[in-house]
Formats: C-alpha cells, sequence, structure tokens
C-alpha cells in the first residue's frame, strides 16, 4: 500500500512538473531546466558513488562530452540520434576508464576522474585547433527550451526509475555489500569488477545525456564553457547534502544548493567559489551522511524518547545513542 | 630544438614533478591524507614569488626562504584544524581517505577562489635570470638550471634527512605502519601533522622553482595535482627515490612529446603513462607490496 502511494505521488508530481512550462515565463523555465538537470546530474552520480563510496570527480568530464558530441553533429543527424550517439560515446570512455580503474583500490579511480575532465578538454581544444581550425561552435536548434525541458524531466524520471528498481534488486544488494566491505563482497562471490563497472557505465552515460540535453542552451560551445569543473563540484556536494545512499537524497540536496548557486552567481560572482568551497567542507565535517540521514536519526531518537516517558521510565543516554546507532 | 636540448628542458621539468611528488607522497605516505588541494599549494607559492620578485624586489632564491618555511606553516595549519578532527573521528582508513578527498577537493575550490580574486585568470610570469648559458653544447636559460639544482638539491636532501636521522627513521615507520610505530613510543599523530607540514613546504619549494621558468594560472593547480599523483603512483606511494625518478621520466616524456609531436598534447602523455602503469604496475615501478 505504502509503495503505492509513494508511485503515485511520485507520478503526480512529475505530472506537474511536465505542466510546468505552460504557467513559468523564459526565466522561469531556463531556471527549471538547470535546476532538473542539476537533480539528474546528481542522482545519476549518487547511483554509483553512493552505495559503491567511490567518489567520482569526473562528473563535468562525461557532462562536456554529451554537449560536444550534440554541438559537432546535431546538423547531420535527427536530435534522437545524436542523443544516442552521445551516450555510446559516453558509454566507451566510461568502460575505459572503469576497466582501468575499478579492479583497484577506490584512490586509483578517484585520481583518474579528478583529470580526467581536464584531460578531454585539452585534447578536444587540440582536436578543434589542428584538425578542424575553429575553436568554439554555434549551435542552432529548431525547437525551444520546453522541449529540452521535457527529455531532460523524462530523463530524470528515467533515473529515478532505475534507482528505484536498483534498491530493490540483487544487484542493489550487491552494491550495498561492495560498499560496506569489498573484501568480504568478494569471498562472497560477488564480481565486485563487473557490478562497479556496470553501474559506473550507467551512471555516467545518464550523465552524458543530461550535457547532451542542455547543450542547446548555450547556442554557443567552447571546451572552458562545457568542461566547466564547478560543475562536478555542485553535482558532489548536492549529492552529499542530501544523502548519496538514498534514492530522493541527491534531489533534496539539489533543490535547495541549485538556488543558493543561482544567487551567489548573480551577487558574486567573484567570491561564488569561495563560499561553496567553505559550505562543502562544513557539509563534510557536520553531515557526513545527508540532512535525510541526519532527520531520521533525530526523529527516530524523539520517537523513543516518546514512548519511554510513555512507559514512565526516564530516557537513558546509552539508549538515545543507540537509536542513533540503528538508524544508520 | 636539438635533442640534447629538449632532454635537459626535460630534466628541469622532470626534476621540478619529482621535488612537487616527494611532497605528496609525505602527505599521502605517512600523514594518510590524499590532499586534491596540494597542486593549489604549489600555484600559490609561484604567485608569492612573483609578488615577492615584482613588489618587494627579493629574488625567487632569497624568496624560498619566505615561502618554504610559509608552506610548512600553512600545511602544518591546515592540518591541525581541518584534517586532525577527520582523522580523530574515522574508524578506518577507508573513511578517512573518503572524508579527506572531499574535504580537500573542498579547500581547491577556496584556495582557487582566493587566488583568482587576488591576481585574476590570467597567465602570469616575470622574468629571472633569462640568459643563455651553455652545457654539454646545448643552450639553455640560466634560471632552467637553477630550477634543476635546487629540485635535485632540495631532493636529495630530504632524502638524506629522512634515511640517516634518528627522526626521519620514526617518519618512515609510521609509513610502514602506523599501529606499530606506536608501539615503541612514536607519537603518530605528531609525526602526521609533520610530515603534512613538510609537504607543504616542498610544494612551495616546487611553486618557487616552476615560476622561475613558467608562466602560471590561478586555475592550473588541478593539472599539478594531477601530475604528482602520478608520479606519486608510478614511484610507488612513500618512496622518494621512486618518485624522483618518475618524476624524471615523466618530465623527460613530456618535453619529448611537446618537441617533437604538440604542445597541447603533454596532459595526454601523461595519462597514456598513468594508464600504463595502472594496467601493468599498479603498485609502482619501485613499489613492493599492494597497499
Amino acid at each position: 500500500m505504502k509503495t503505492i502511494l509513494g508511485l503515485a505521488a511520485a507520478a503526480i508530481a512529475f505530472a506537474g512538473l511536465a505542466a510546468a512550462p505552460l504557467y513559468l515565463g523564459t526565466y522561469g523555465i531556463g531556471l527549471m531546466i538547470g535546476l532538473i538537470g542539476y537533480v539528474t546530474l546528481a542522482s545519476a552520480w549518487a547511483l554509483f558513488s553512493g552505495p559503491t563510496r567511490f567518489v567520482s570527480l569526473a562528473t563535468v568530464a562525461f557532462f562536456g562530452i554529451g554537449a560536444y558530441t550534440v554541438s559537432a553533429f546535431y546538423e547531420s543527424f535527427p536530435p534522437l540520434m545524436v542523443l544516442g550517439l552521445a551516450a555510446l560515446i559516453g558509454l566507451g570512455v566510461s568502460l575505459l576508464v572503469g576497466l582501468a580503474t575499478l579492479r583497484l583500490a577506490g584512490v586509483y579511480f578517484v585520481i583518474f576522474t579528478f583529470g580526467l575532465a581536464e584531460l578531454i578538454r585539452q585534447l578536444v581544444t587540440w582536436y578543434e585547433v589542428n584538425i578542424t581550425g575553429t575553436l568554439g561552435r554555434y549551435l542552432f536548434v529548431s525547437y525551444g527550451p520546453e522541449v529540452v525541458y521535457w527529455q531532460l524531466l523524462v530523463l530524470c524520471a528515467v533515473t529515478f526509475g532505475i534507482g528505484y528498481l536498483i534498491q530493490r534488486s540483487r544487484l542493489g544488494l550487491a552494491l550495498k555489500m561492495i560498499g560496506d566491505d569489498e573484501v568480504v563482497a568478494e569471498h562472497c562471490g560477488l564480481p565486485t569488477a563487473r557490478v562497479k563497472l556496470a553501474l559506473f557505465a550507467l551512471s555516467s552515460v545518464i550523465i552524458t545525456l543530461v550535457g547532451a540535453i542542455q547543450a542547446p542552451r548555450w547556442t554557443y560551445i567552447e571546451p572552458t564553457i562545457v568542461f566547466n569543473p564547478t560543475i562536478s563540484f555542485l553535482t558532489l556536494i548536492m549529492a552529499l547534502l542530501g544523502g548519496a545512499t538514498r534514492l530522493w537524497g541527491p534531489a533534496v540536496g539539489a533543490v535547495p544548493l541549485f538556488l543558493l548557486f543561482e544567487w551567489l552567481s548573480a551577487n558574486f560572482p567573484d567570491h561564488y567559489s569561495i563560499i561553496l568551497g567553505l559550505l562543502f567542507m562544513a557539509i563534510v565535517f557536520v553531515l557526513p551522511r545527508g540532512v535525510l540521514d541526519f532527520l531520521e536519526g533525530l526523529t527516530a531518537r524523539m520517537k523513543s524518547e516518546r514512548s519511554r516517558q510513555a512507559a514512565g521510565t526516564a530516557p537513558e543516554h546509552g539508549k538515545g545513542r543507540l537509536a542513533e546507532g540503528e538508524a544508520k | 630544438m636539438t635533442l640534447m636540448t629538449a632532454l635537459i628542458a626535460g630534466l628541469v621539468l622532470g626534476g621540478t614533478y619529482a621535488l612537487a611528488a616527494m611532497g605528496l607522497t609525505l602527505q599521502y605516505g605517512i600523514a594518510r591524507i590524499m590532499n586534491l588541494a596540494y597542486g593549489d599549494m604549489i600555484i600559490t607559492a609561484a604567485f608569492a614569488a612573483f609578488v615577492l620578485q615584482g613588489a618587494a624586489g627579493i629574488n625567487p632564491i632569497l624568496g624560498l626562504l619566505i615561502a618554504v618555511p610559509g608552506g610548512f606553516l600553512l600545511g602544518y595549519a591546515v592540518y591541525t584544524v581541518i584534517l586532525a578532527p577527520l582523522v580523530a573521528r574515522a574508524p578506518n582508513r577507508g573513511v578517512l581517505e573518503v572524508d579527506s578527498i572531499l574535504t580537500t577537493f573542498g579547500l581547491l575550490f577556496v584556495v582557487q577562489g582566493i587566488l583568482l580574486v587576488l591576481f585574476g585568470s590570467n597567465y602570469t610570469s616575470y622574468t629571472f635570470l633569462n640568459e643563455p648559458v651553455n652545457v654539454l653544447g646545448a643552450t639553455i636559460a640560466a634560471n632552467r638550471l637553477i630550477a634543476l639544482i635546487l629540485a635535485l638539491g632540495l631532493g636529495i636532501t630530504l632524502y638524506l634527512l629522512l634515511t640517516r636521522t634518528r627522526w626521519g627513521t620514526a617518519l618512515r615507520a609510521v609509513a610502514v605502519s602506523p599501529q606499530s610505530a606506536q608501539l615503541v613510543g612514536i607519537d603518530i599523530n605528531r609525526a602526521a601533522a609533520f610530515a603534512f607540514a613538510l609537504g607543504g613546504g616542498l610544494a612551495a619549494s616546487a611553486g618557487v622553482v616552476i615560476s622561475m621558468y613558467q608562466t602560471f594560472t590561478a586555475t592550473g593547480g588541478v593539472v599539478f595535482t594531477m601530475k604528482a599523483l602520478i608520479v606519486v603512483i608510478m614511484g610507488g606511494v612513500g618512496n622518494l627515490v621512486g618518485a624522483l625518478a618518475a618524476g624524471l621520466i615523466l618530465g623527460l616524456v613530456e618535453t619529448l612529446v611537446s618537441t617533437y609531436a604538440d604542445p597541447g598534447l603533454t596532459l595526454a602523455a601523461t595519462y597514456a603513462i598513468f594508464l600504463a602503469v595502472l594496467l601493468w604496475r599498479p603498485q609502482g615501478l619501485f613499489g613492493r607490496a599492494v597497499r
């Protein structure tokens, strides 16, 4: 019963969001595209990095691959085929990265993804300067921003659907085990490297598609624009603020942080990266498992205290702490 | 550019990379902190040398006497204020690794943001001893020669300190096994703070050396972190001689690629080396045990 209600609520929410362009102005649609884009990015990032705890710093590498593929091929193929092509390229790159690093300790993966965006940016720049002779491309599509918004919304819904199904499946269980203790997981006969590779590829393809769908919003595309490291950074802090191990966690983190970022970049264009950096460090310190986890721990503690008062016993410190421990 | 000139230029670059990587290998090998803001500490020192040279008229070699203790103190402050609480709360090494990666990733944006506000995003450089010197028939700028001598001198001094003194032996003991080091009366928290600070000092020296012969920007830290990390892994984590050798190899390969192929492909060459190391010897060319 609870599941059906939850699914119905999600369906109504997405239907409401789909109707948004009918009553929002141009600015509103632009804002919603950014917002849904980041919700999708953070959710896709958490799909892999949440349960496995392999921190990927390469979000913008895949995002940029998507955007650049569209700018290079949108004139030669129909729009959906271009999106498919972008997804294929994203898949290829993610498999290459995954095959090289995911069978090793997590730190190799982090290091490899850390410089990946810079590597691809330099390669694209080199290719454009030496082979095509132009740096920067104009991108004029025939459809308006509401089509971009609807495409993103579908991708967002699909991402949540995948996240929901994974949590309920054997794959989700396998991922949790890898995150808790990879050695034990391997001894239980789990093909850990293959599970990680599949999830990383899936998450990367979604991120690539977000970049590909959003590309027409820029009209002018250049490597420094679409490979901007701030995108990786924002995705990471959004997912962590909400809680990367939960289905709705990244979305809960993405909405307030996106609005904060919009406000900061409009009012403090020179200082926003300092403010965001400090905020991010504060999140790692104070809420290492995210807001949702923190709130759940709080309510669990309040509930246990209330039931104890009803039974007529005084709250004990040890028990309160136990409830907090159980909540994780 | 003749082959000889390219080789010497490669050695200069490699010496600088080795210097940078030695600091990072101390921070990661002994203090167990994966510091993604390391390259930004290098860039900060490069800007410090630029300011000292331009505003105060202090040449970069004397500037080292200010920048290196400054980097040491900054590293010490970063460790005790930001990282020590994370070390204290982490139940195991895996959690500490994720926490330190995330925190230093945030720090990277803070440092970069401050540098951008202070200096803008343009490429910066200054001229220092840009006179040609003849070495083995090849002509190179005097500043590059000094950079190579400084890098090798500092690297060898550090190596001797770590291998020949009681104090260095204690640090290496912590690198090998923190638990056992405690049993023989080594304060591992103090050793970690000290190693991290020493890494900060080395980052500062690498920054000053780089600024003598290269242009740099406020956003260039990521690439330096990346290269230092690759050198550390190639040399084996915690291995100073390995870092020295791997740094020289990386510098040579990069210079040869930028001379004979294209300067835009140097990072690609770096990644190609990294990929080869990951596939062939992930424990490093000179590393022994898998971590």
